[in-house]
């Protein structure tokens, strides 16, 4: 009596856990069960069941209702699909000239005015493009290809490469001074001596018109979320499904709606860059002092004026790190928007990892990632540049950097112009570093490849199959063992034990909706390989963040690293690791575990850095050694923290398990993966994101409340 | 310069050019040459190397013929839905067995036209790198019944199988559903052999690349005319296919894969828009040994894509010069 009273908390979580295994063992494996083939729907079984709902049949195995929950949510997918089907061939179909055929031709509505959308969306991207690398299609939007055929000097002439680094380096040493500029000069030449030139400013072109518009967007519901807590309350559950969504599941009705291409591929982006926009604006507009707006209003602003000088210019640098966000999340669509058309290093990527040539999937991974980290380092810059008011220069003072890349403009177009007498061979190195004719370090890393293969092999295949016998296949036979009604006693618990009737409630109706999809099955394993992974990514990346913040040197280049990993294709891994683990649970595991340290590192670093250093002088005042300082008071103040990494830790695992489906898992991946290639994937694609990102929510669910609690208890935030 | 003078400098300068362009479209429209829009045909890539090496070949047949040309990177099963609505203009490499099913929804619903096939035949099955036989892992093979011999299933056992039996490596799930898993079962191979499902084509090279290095045998699926084809692979010789014998037509499933046609197809604004070029394409027609040739230029001798199709077209004139005519 005298322990329970001690520790309630201990002992409900006791009870729970006692419940939930009695369930486990209470209800048997039904004889029939068989995973995978129960939900098969590629054959038709006189043993299943099948319901009618809404017209759609929906076919399944029918189990004890404790074992598995029926599907009774299997028509939704199908639903989706017919809908979209019928609102782009069907519905309201109209007269539209075509001006190819010079007839009229019939086309529904919808399917028109997407076709209108991507064509703008196709011509602001091949604007940028052809400013880049020179082209025809501008000049064609505004004539026709007949008068270009008939003309040949209209052309747009493409800036040299030489022109935009030295732009970008300018740019960079006016918005942070001379490190960034060194850097930023730096990137661009080894983008182009490497001779990943053109596919680089492919990709550059669609995500310069992506980031922008997103940023648009995001700002414009940022704002009428502030002002209508209506719109707020709308957007809510759509902004955290969308942020727990894999990317794929996105793409399948992006296809359907705005066919393939580096339009689709701006509008995927759109649809994972403008969340965060919103929530950091929301989040900036919020955190405005009232008497910041007082002093608006009594100077006498109207509506307009006071968000646009007042409020936005206040929010500043909240919105900036929204901007920063977005640019990150485009540059992580590069390579997944190729599977939808877009043009550039991504698809290079993709083409170079389908010969297995690593090496050059690497070098393109890599501009991606130094790409981004430019960017995202310029707009931080711009973030935390403060405007000077009080400044009186000259004009040549004020205007030196447009002078200064005015002048680069004509020299770099002078050599350019020389440089096509002087390289007869057909390729003008100044102009443009052709992209198989650069530098290439990918006979380099082929080899290591090789070399680690034929040193390590051996070892490599025996810590494999230990892994797989001892470990993995254990695991996962366990999580399918688990009977449907233990899974939900077990989730619901927890989030009555940590949050109250609310929050079992919220958790209640996230497990049900898996559950009650088709896909149940699907989703334990898909449960089952993040668990894995995110238990030893944490064990790793609290390990090395605390390790890496005994030293101020060593934590900031953690902190680099991550950077670095974070914005690496993670495509470029899964290869290696496939020659070298097979096509087995444990390579995926090992992209994942690759993928999802980065955030426990980071969150560790950062929570440990937020612990205030009066508190630690007060500590050592106290007289205690390192080790108790760290155990004693960093450790507990920076938990709440860390929890916020271990629930990104979560969503990173999720989405590395569901790209683990190009290897060759069992989950909902494959399934999601299928539903890109299928015609009538879109509502599947949808459905499968979404039980994807119930799981995560799940998680986050729990996890937000009770660092939300712990923050109260500790007296921070 | 006085500053007076600007706007009237640019008026000026806007009203020459906005002058020479309508000049420019007046002439034009009688230099109009060949009956062939000069809208661009769109030409599918996909991600295999035959396939967008001979997009790029096809490309560089239309613009000699005075047409312009543009690609797009699509996914090969969605495409089919792309052409329809108009999206992209053609497809070249239409594989029944991969792609069959796609196709024929697409054409049933109207916009796609079929535009006849290539010399080539296709085929995609369950098959070995040649070393397997060569250091005697599963004597009898590419027959069938050589895989019931148990010392044969235990040299392709991997770590996940379960109970210790041989694995085949499938591709993805979504390619043709549970037809292997089924096919081994009505062979009586089921004791002996499992399937397993790989990713994506690149997992299924990298498992041959790994077994290559580890000196192991491997049974996977692939499919020829492929770039495998010159390293040397065998299908395995399973029973014949007859109409029906599939389970999903009714069948009981005890057949190897048919041998099937390599397709093309177009939009059906294409012949308008584009007469010449239609009739072009309607005439390319590419043998097994041609296309694995196009691949091996790329895969083997590491040429990009496009070098590799301008290579091809610069040895090759007297093939494709005959489609043109």
């Amino acid at each position: 009596m005298q322990f329970i009273k001690k520790y309630p908390k201990a002992f409900q979580w006791l009870f729970l856990l006692v419940i939930f295994f009695a369930l486990c063992f209470a209800i048997e494996v039904p004889e029939t069960y068989k995973f995978i083939r129960g939900q098969a729907e590629f054959v038709k079984d006189p043993n299943q069941s099948f319901y009618v709902f809404l017209g759609k049949e929906v076919r399944y195995y029918a189990f004890d209702v404790f074992w598995r929950l029926p599907p009774l949510l299997g028509w939704l997918p199908i639903w989706i699909n017919d809908s979209l089907f019928f609102l782009m061939n069907e519905w309201l179909p109209m007269e539209f000239w075509n001006s190819d055929t010079q007839t009229y031709k019939t086309r529904p509505l919808v399917l028109q005015v997407t076709r209108e959308i991507t064509s703008i969306m196709t011509f602001l991207i091949e604007l940028i493009r052809e400013i880049l690398l020179g082209g025809l299609k501008t000049i064609v939007a505004f004539t026709s290809w007949d008068w270009v055929g008939s003309n040949s000097w209209a052309k747009m002439p493409g800036l040299p490469w030489t022109v935009v680094a030295a732009g970008s380096a300018i740019l960079a040493y006016k918005l942070s001074g001379k490190g960034l500029a060194i850097f930023a000069g730096l990137v661009m030449v080894y983008i182009s001596i490497f001779g990943q030139w053109k596919p680089s400013m492919q990709t550059l072109s669609f995500i310069l018109v992506a980031a922008p518009l997103s940023f648009v967007f995001g700002l414009g519901f940022g704002i009428a979320a502030y002002k209508s807590k209506r719109v707020e309350k709308a957007l809510y559950p759509i902004l955290l499904v969308m942020q727990t969504m894999p990317q794929y599941a996105v793409l399948v009705p992006a296809l359907v709606l705005f066919g393939v291409g580096d339009h689709a591929a701006v509008i995927i982006t759109m649809i994972v860059a403008v969340p965060p926009m919103i929530l950091l604006t929301l989040l900036g507009l919020r955190a405005v002092p009232p008497e910041v707006i007082e002093a608006g209003r009594m100077s006498g602003c109207n509506n307009w004026q006071l968000m646009f000088k007042v409020l936005i210019p206040t929010a500043r640098r909240d919105i900036l790190i929204g901007v920063n966000q977005v640019i990150m999340v485009c540059f992580s669509m590069a390579v997944i928007s190729a599977f939808i058309g877009a043009k550039g290093l991504g698809f290079n990527l993709l083409l170079a990892l389908n010969q297995l040539n690593i090496g050059l999937a690497l070098e393109a991974g890599l501009c991606i990632s130094l790409i981004a980290i430019l960017l995202d380092k310029m707009s931080l810059a711009w973030a935390n540049k403060q405007v000077d008011y009080f400044g009186n220069l000259t004009f040549f003072e004020r205007n030196k950097n447009a002078i200064f890349f005015g002048v680069t403009v004509l020299i770099g177009i002078v050599l350019a112009y020389l440089g096509s007498f002087f390289f007869k061979q057909g390729f003008n190195y100044l102009f443009e570093v052709p992209h198989n004719k650069g530098i290439s370090t990918a006979d380099f890393w082929n080899k290591g490849v090789d070399w680690i293969f034929d040193t390590f092999f051996v070892y490599i295949k025996a810590f494999n199959t230990w892994l797989i016998v001892e470990v993995l296949q254990p695991m996962r036979a366990l999580y399918l063992r688990m009977p449907a009604v233990a899974t939900l006693v077990l989730v619901v618990g927890a989030g009555y034990l940590i949050g109250g009737i609310r929050s079992a409630l919220v958790v209640c109706g996230l497990t049900l909706f898996i559950a009650l999809s088709p896909w149940w099955d699907r989703a334990l394993v898909t449960t089952y390989m993040a668990t894995f992974g995110v238990i030893v990514s944490c064990i790793i990346g609290f390990t090395v963040g605390t390790l890496s913040f005994q030293n101020k040197h060593s934590a900031n280049f953690m902190l680099g690293v991550c950077d670095i990993f974070q914005t690496f294709p993670s495509f470029v891994y899964l290869i290696p690791v496939m020659m070298l683990f097979g096509i087995t649970d444990t390579s995926v595991l090992i992209a994942v575990i690759v993928y999802a340290t980065i955030p426990a590192t980071r969150y560790t670093i950062e929570g440990l850095r937020s612990v205030p250093t009066a508190l630690h002088d007060a500590a050592t005042m106290s007289g205690v050694n390192k080790f108790q300082r760290l155990t004693k008071i960093e450790f507990p103040l920076a938990f709440p923290h860390m929890m916020l990494g271990l629930n990104q830790t979560i969503v990173f695992a999720l989405f590395m398990v569901i790209i683990g489906a190009f290897i060759g898992t069992e989950d909902l991946g494959q399934y999601i993966l299928k539903a890109l290639s299928d015609k009538n994937g879109a509502g599947i694609g949808l459905t499968l994101g979404i039980c994807v990102a119930f799981i995560g929510l799940i998680f986050d669910n729990l996890i937000r409340t009770w660092v939300g609690q712990r923050k109260k208890h500790l007296g921070i935030d | 310069m006085k500053k007076g003078n600007m706007p009237l400098i640019i008026g000026v300068v806007v009203i020459v050019v906005i002058g020479l362009v309508f000049f420019m479209q007046g002439g034009d429209k009688t230099a109009k040459k060949s009956g062939d829009s000069s809208a661009p045909i769109v030409i599918p890539t996909h991600n295999w190397s035959s396939q967008i090496v001979m997009a790029y070949v096809i490309g560089g047949i239309f613009e000699s013929m005075g047409n312009n040309v543009s690609y797009v990177n699509a996914d090969s099963q969605a495409v089919y839905e792309s052409i329809r609505i108009g999206d992209v203009t053609i497809s070249h490499e239409v594989w029944e067995s991969a792609f069959g099913k796609s196709f024929d929804t697409a054409r049933d619903k109207g916009g796609l036209l079929d535009w006849g096939d290539h010399e080539a035949r296709t085929l995609e099955d369950m098959g070995y790198p040649n070393w397997v036989v060569e250091k005697g892992l599963c004597p009898g093979l590419p027959d069938w019944t050589a895989l019931k011999n148990p010392d044969c299933a235990k040299n392709f056992t991997t770590p996940d199988s379960p109970d210790g039996k041989g694995r085949m490596l499938e591709g993805p799930q979504t390619w043709h559903g549970d037809l292997i898993p089924q096919r081994v079962d009505a062979l009586g191979l089921g004791d002996l052999w499992w399937v397993k499902f790989a990713g994506s084509a690149d997992a299924l090279w990298a498992e041959l690349a790994a077994a290559e290095k580890e000196g192991r045998g491997t049974i996977i699926f692939n499919w020829t005319p492929n770039f495998t084809d010159g390293a040397g692979f065998t299908f395995i010789d399973f029973p014949p296919y007859t109409a029906g014998c599939r389970p999903a037509d009714g069948g009981d499933g005890k057949c190897g894969s048919p041998d099937g046609y390599l397709k093309k197809a177009v939009h059906e604004d294409f012949p308008n828009t584009h007469p010449a070029a239609a009739a072009a394409f309607k005439k390319m027609s590419f043998s097994t040994s041609q296309i694995g040739a196009m691949a091996a230029l790329v895969d083997v001798d590491k040429m990009t894509h496009e070098d590799a199709a301008k290579k091809w077209l610069a040895d090759n004139e007297s093939v494709w010069k005959a489609f043109t005519k």
